[in-house]
């Protein structure tokens, strides 16, 4: 099988900036600087080369969004992983560094961009550690800086920090802590692309999207296009987590099947259990049920069966778990993040918290399930970024799919699984 | 206790100022400078941040409270955070919570009364492939056990 990303993960070496040329590293960017910029973004939208941040959007049309003027322009990269269950672009930065940047300096070569900003997450010190080390070595190779390789192509690239906050993973958001300000998410429009980073036309990919470039241009869009499935090309990082054998990162191509992903890949579910759940795309996807997961995961086979690959985190759910506690762990984690802008969002995620919390521990209402329905509904579609919509639809797939054990707690005024997590070391 | 950047940092803060087309830009590494010098983002931090940029008091402290990982108030010398999230509640996270709350003798948000140690739930650290996971201060600590936690706490001078 082709590999794009993690191929020389494996090497510890492969972080210097030696080991990362010796293995064909920086011979992309070369190419890529002897081309015209309509040519990489062409190559870009043969690749069919689909967001890996959660959206999913196809980034050779993103690219194309700029508007044709002299204005400068900036390229921000959204290494935020905030998303739970995700943890697949800590891998790359912290094992291929150069293949970020190298992706970074093609990409903002076919924008014109000549500042370059990583939004990384500010817990990620030691990450942050390894590309500022790559991103000198770079320099001093002439990857970045003034007149790359002699091309007269002048980029900076900037890690900035950002500091616990997961809202700040929404690109408006995260545009506004670049700039040193509260991280509230922007109205759109205007859009990004045309007023961004300090007034700038900008442009936000997701670590892993752009660290598939440097492959793009090396191999060619379409051959990108054929490692994957129909309109979702190459590979994809899919971190899987939770009640499996071998959690971890797997590179697969986009498409392959969900069930295979957690029964061949990652060796089944852990201790012989049986599977109660998944949450395929990261915590704000809507949970599937166990006869739902024989599919190809990719975004719009995820979409036909209601839910989404979002950004690649799989979490697996065993049996003799509480779907209600869970619930109540995303339902915390929502409402602590809400940036408040928004009152459906800043009171919607408040009671979600409060309802679910007091159904786990035998004091739920008889109308309760009905009534975090309707507050979903009151919260889809009325905000300033979809943070309220990522809050709403666990609750709203939990409550569909799972709806009897919800029933039960309020009825028994009890939890049957006795208000705790089951032990992983049992 | 006056605040000031040491030497180093404030040679990071100048190069800093020559990354960004905007000062305000250079708030949120330099509150980060302060919280790795000081160990936390007092008033004085924060006025002396405002100070260095021009900015107002009220504009630094306004970003240093929005962001959760600014310390405003003292931590102890070891800032424990066990994240309390999906992937590492299903592993045991609350179990190890309870263990360490019990050995330290506090509660999550307390420190220790030697100001050793302070406990903290916190989310998601991007790491839940490798759960259950916490951080002590700069360090991720990954696949933990009590065990495995007992040791690592028990090996902090
Ligand atoms: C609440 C929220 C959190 C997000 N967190 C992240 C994140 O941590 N990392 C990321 O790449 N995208 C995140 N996104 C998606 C970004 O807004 C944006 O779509 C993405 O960075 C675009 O890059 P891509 O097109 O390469 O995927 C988040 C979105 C929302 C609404
Ligand atoms: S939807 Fe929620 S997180 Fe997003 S801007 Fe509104 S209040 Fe903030
Ligand atoms: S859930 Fe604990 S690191 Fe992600």
């Amino acid at each position: 099988m082709e590999l794009v990303l993690t191929t020389h993960f494996g090497n510890d070496q492969y972080r210097t900036i030696g080991t990362y040329q010796e293995l064909g590293g920086y011979v992309a960017l070369k190419k890529a600087l002897g081309m015209t910029s309509d040519a990489i973004i062409d190559e870009v939208k043969k690749a069919s080369l689909r967001g890996r941040g959660g959206a999913g959007f196809p980034a050779g049309i993103k690219w194309g969004f700029l508007p044709k003027n002299d204005r400068p322009r900036v390229l921000v990269i959204n290494a935020d992983e905030g998303e739970p269950g995700t943890f697949k672009d800590r891998l790359i930065m912290s094992r291929g560094p150069h293949l970020l940047i190298e992706g970074i300096a093609i990409a903002a070569f076919a924008l014109n961009a000549h500042m370059s900003y990583i939004y990384i997450r500010g817990e990620f010190v030691k990450e942050a550690n390894i590309l500022n080390e790559a991103i000198d070595e770079a320099y001093a190779k002439g990857f970045l800086g003034k007149n790359i390789l002699g091309s007269g192509f002048d980029l900076d690239l900037t890690v900035h920090r950002g500091a616990g906050a997961y809202v700040c993973g929404e690109e408006t958001s995260l545009i506004n802590s670049l700039e040193g300000k509260r991280g509230w998410p922007r109205l759109k429009p205007p859009f990004p692309a045309v007023v961004g980073a300090f007034g700038l036309p900008t442009i936000v990919n997701n670590v892993e999207t752009l660290a598939d470039v440097p492959w793009i241009i090396t191999n060619g869009g379409e051959k990108f296009a054929s490692l994957g499935s129909e309109k979702n090309g190459g590979t994809r990082l899919i971190g899987v987590s939770g009640w499996v054998e071998k959690p971890g990162v797997y590179e697969l191509p986009c498409g392959t099947n969900l069930k295979d992903i957690i029964y061949k890949h990652c060796g089944g579910i852990k201790n012989g259990k049986a599977l109660k759940a998944v949450i395929p795309g990261g915590s704000s996807t809507p949970v599937l049920r166990p006869e739902e997961i024989d599919v190809a995961y990719d975004i719009e086979s995820m979409a036909k069966i209601g839910s989404a690959s979002g950004s690649g985190g799989v979490i697996v759910i065993p049996e003799g778990t509480c779907m209600v506690r869970i619930l109540g762990v995303l339902m915390n984690f929502y409402a602590h993040e809400s940036c408040g802008q928004c009152t459906p969002c800043r009171e919607g995620t408040g009671w979600f918290k409060t309802i679910v919390s007091r159904i786990e521990n035998g004091k739920g209402k008889p109308g309760d399930i009905d009534l975090l329905l309707d507050l979903c509904d009151n919260m889809m579609g009325r905000t300033v970024c979809p943070l309220s919509e990522a809050a709403g639809m666990p609750v709203k797939s939990f409550l569909t799919k799972f709806r009897d054990e919800f029933e039960q707690h309020i009825r028994d005024q009890k939890c049957p699984y006795g208000n705790k997590f089951q032990s992983a070391h049992a | 206790m006056s605040v000031a950047f040491s030497e180093e940092n404030l040679k990071e803060f100048n190069r800093l100022l020559t990354r960004y087309p905007d000062r305000e830009a250079v708030i949120l590494p330099s509150l980060h400078l302060v919280q790795q010098q000081f160990g936390n983002v007092s008033n004085e931090g924060i006025e002396y941040v405002a100070g260095l940029l021009g900015l107002s008091a009220a504009r630094i402290e306004g970003v240093a409270t929005f962001y959760t990982m600014y310390n405003r108030k003292a931590v102890g010398k070891y800032h424990v955070q066990i994240c309390r999230n999906i992937a590492c509640s299903l592993l045991g996270a609350e179990h190890l919570i309870d263990h360490v709350s019990g050995k330290l003798g506090v509660k999550p948000g307390q420190t220790t009364a030697d100001g050793r140690f302070t406990l903290a739930k916190v989310e998601c650290l991007g790491a839940c492939g490798t759960a259950p996971v916490m951080m002590v201060n700069d360090d991720y600590y990954e696949n933990l056990t009590a065990a495995k936690i007992d040791s690592i706490l028990d090996g902090l001078k």
